[in-house]
């Protein structure tokens, strides 16, 4: 089984400023990692090939120093590393993200063998779509699965997949045809700490890379900021809230301290006790 | 598998300036090289000042100018003796500093180590990040032989163990090389990073370009302990911090916290710092017992560089420019074994230690073999008394009020001789003269 990850290097959100004056993200100096949500999709590649046997292949996009993320992948324990950088990449959004992504993954393909399961976090921290997953699935007419929990079961000879997938109000579980394209959730798995044959491999390796050229782009428009149809209109810090806390401290019995916390809220918001009066008005009259 | 059991010519512990020097001349001389650093990558644990000393590293990678993240270099020293109002200050400044090749720079440590490192494996050696080595392993003979680490997996063979672990020491002590730090010969010191746009540093410091200043700070600012303060221009930022001999903290139960804080606030250091945002903040040991604290150095495998070796200069508060020539010297020293073919005996290794004896790095040390106990012994006169002694007699010698100069200086003289006796002070002065010589 061919297992390929997608991830991406991004700023480490923790460390990163708005600049005060122009409020644009100032960059310099902020260590880069891994997307977390991508580890999670990378531990569970790995699991897969502890228990089925698979080759995993680290995919990313990204400026040269995006080799970086991709070694310490091999750290984990990833079998390969393939970095897709071009200057032609430069600015792209999700729709040319996913469309370069793509056609990597279909070189990918041809290289190494055509991939079973796909994997991504379920979304950057740097840009929170969740869609360049979905778009590289569609690209490649993968079947998707969005938001996935756990994977429960895995049957190479009859090539489906269970998963569980949590969505709003409960947990469901779906079974689909591979190939597939999976998106997973954090907190799914904890990464695991490569051996020391992983770190001294990951150390030795070489990143295959290509360019826009070699995944076979012709249509360069269809790349970066050219092939991007989002655009930035502002980008603002939100400003601290001013308001603090107000601590109510009243002694007594429940009852007491409760209509002494409903004294101070009405004394702060005039409006909350009228609308509470009209409210039980028109409803216990 | 068969590929990880051919030993490396030579493992280095650690990704600071003594083991990224050490990596770096054994790996463009060759040699296979495996470095092993625990921080996520080179810098990231590793704090200092910083000051860095060119001539160290231009013997290393002599074109380091051109590609080394730089800050300022240094054309300005001002050493202060403080009291609590006031600072008495030597300057030195020079437009010869403003030379071809600086002689000091201030840097940042997490960009410079960072830049070391990617140097280090451009010379051809494997550095392995984020992996702690834990012990040494030994043949029946007690021979090093190579390494343990925190990652599943065999030990890593080496035909010999650079150590340049730090302060700390942990894999030499662990392993009986060493014993553990005394803490009346190592210094905790703190610092912070204060941000300002680079005009204002300029404008307040009497800076153009990339000029920097450097302060170097002592008297009751390290309340009767044994330290120092400083404070360097970056170019955007300030390095401001402290430290002082961590047994004289376990005595007096100030915190490193309180310290800077109040050398912060003093009314010398405050303006220079205001309007400033910290952004970052750091603590660590600084190994300052000098000559008489440097232990065993070298061994059947295995051989000792930088801090771990209890290499710096505390008078002169040099130790990165020690750190790299120990990484380098014996880099050189394990160079020239490997090329005749010979054994990485406790005799060969020796040599090292030859090497250095007729460097720079053990002659000053040598020299002020007597300074760190003689400062710790009278820490109370030549930290608080004599401070405050200075700044009285500046004061009493500048303020105009109508008194005139000789009663002035015999109320100077009488101050010094009531406060610390004419013998005590001509004690003080003959055992400093002799510690200096």
């Amino acid at each position: 089984m061919h297992i390929v990850v997608c991830i991406k290097q991004v700023p480490d959100s923790g460390q990163i400023r708005v600049h005060p004056v122009t409020n644009t993200i100032m960059r310099q100096g902020v260590p880069t990692i891994i997307n977390p949500y991508d580890l999670f999709a990378l531990e569970e590649a790995l699991r897969l090939k502890d228990k089925l046997g698979a080759t995993v292949t680290v995919l990313t996009m990204g400026p040269p120093t995006a080799a970086d993320s991709l070694r310490k992948a091999l750290t984990f324990g990833a079998d390969r590393a393939v970095l897709l950088t071009d200057r032609y990449f430069a600015g792209s959004d999700t729709l040319a993200t996913s469309f370069a992504l793509s056609m990597a993954l279909k070189k990918v393909a041809e290289e190494f063998g055509k991939p079973e399961i796909i994997f991504t976090g379920k979304q950057t921290i740097d840009g929170d779509t969740a869609q360049v997953g979905p778009g590289i699935a569609k690209r490649l007419d993968y079947n998707q699965l969005t938001y996935i929990s756990r994977i429960v079961e895995t049957d190479l000879d009859g090539g489906t997949i269970r998963v569980e997938r949590r969505a709003e109000g409960g947990l469901q579980v779906l079974e689909t045809k591979l190939p597939v394209l999976i998106t997973m959730l954090e907190a799914s798995n904890e990464m695991r700490r490569g051996s020391i044959e992983n770190a001294l491999i990951a150390a030795r390796a070489d990143v295959v890379t290509w360019n826009a050229q070699a995944v076979g782009i012709e249509d360069l428009t269809k790349c970066g900021l050219r092939g991007s149809p989002t655009i930035v209109k502002k980008v603002f810090a939100p400003t601290a809230r001013t308001e603090k806390a107000q601590i109510v401290e009243a002694e007594g019995k429940a009852d007491a301290r409760a209509a002494a916390l409903v004294e101070a809220i009405f004394a702060k918001a005039p409006a909350v006790e009228s609308d509470l009066l009209e409210n039980a008005a028109q409803h216990y009259v | 598998m068969g590929e990880f059991n051919k030993p490396f010519d030579a493992i280095v512990v650690g990704a600071g300036p003594s083991g990224n020097a050490a990596a770096y001349t054994m790996a463009k001389e060759g040699l296979n090289v495996l470095q092993i650093e625990r921080g996520e990558y080179a810098g990231s644990k590793n704090v200092q000042g910083a000051i860095l000393y060119a001539d160290a590293l231009e013997k290393i990678i002599p074109e380091f100018r051109d590609e080394a993240p730089l800050e300022r270099h240094v054309i300005e020293q001002r050493m202060w003796t403080m009291d609590d109002r006031s600072h008495t200050g030597m300057h030195y400044r020079s437009d010869d500093f403003n030379e071809e090749k600086p002689n000091r720079y201030t840097i940042l440590r997490a960009q410079f180590d960072k830049w070391f490192s990617s140097k280090v494996k451009e010379a051809g050696a494997l550095v392995l990040y984020e992996t702690t080595v834990t012990e040494l392993v030994r043949d029946l003979s007690g021979k090093v032989i190579g390494v343990r680490t925190d990652r599943q997996g065999s030990p890593i063979m080496a035909n010999v163990v650079v150590l340049a672990e730090g302060v700390n020491g942990l894999v030499g002590q662990r392993s009986g090389l060493r014993d553990e730090l005394a803490p009346d010969t190592v210094a905790l010191a703190v610092k912070e990073m204060h941000f300002l746009p680079r005009e204002t540093i300029e404008a307040r410091f009497n800076l153009s370009g990339n000029e920097g200043v450097v302060i170097e700070a002592m008297g009751t600012i390290t309340k009767g302990m044994t330290g120092t303060g400083f404070l360097y221009t970056n170019e955007e930022s300030i390095s401001v911090g402290i430290g002082c001999i961590v047994s004289d903290f376990a005595e007096t139960d100030v915190t490193p916290n309180e310290l800077l804080e109040a050398f912060k606030n003093h009314p010398s250091i405050k303006p220079l710092l205001a309007d400033s945002e910290c952004k970052e903040y750091a603590a660590h040991l600084i190994p300052e017992g000098g000559y008489k604290a440097i232990p065993q150095l070298t061994g059947a495998g295995w051989i000792v560089v930088g801090d771990a070796g209890q290499f710096v200069n505390a008078v002169h508060r040099e130790g990165s420019n020690l750190a790299m020539t120990t990484g380098r010297v014996a880099a050189e020293t394990v160079v020239s074994l490997t090329r005749k073919r010979e054994e990485m005996t406790a005799a060969n290794l020796a040599a090292y230690q030859k090497r250095l004896a007729q460097s720079f790095v053990m002659k000053d040390l040598k020299k002020y073999k007597g300074i760190p106990e003689l400062l710790h012994k009278n820490k109370g006169n030549f930290f608080g008394t004599y401070p405050k002694l200075l700044s009285q007699a500046m004061q009493t010698w500048f303020r105009v009020d109508g008194i005139d100069k000789v009663s002035k200086e015999k109320a100077i003289f009488r101050n010094f001789r009531e406060t610390r006796t004419l013998w005590g002070m001509m004690g003080d002065a003959f055992r400093v003269v002799r510690a200096w010589r």
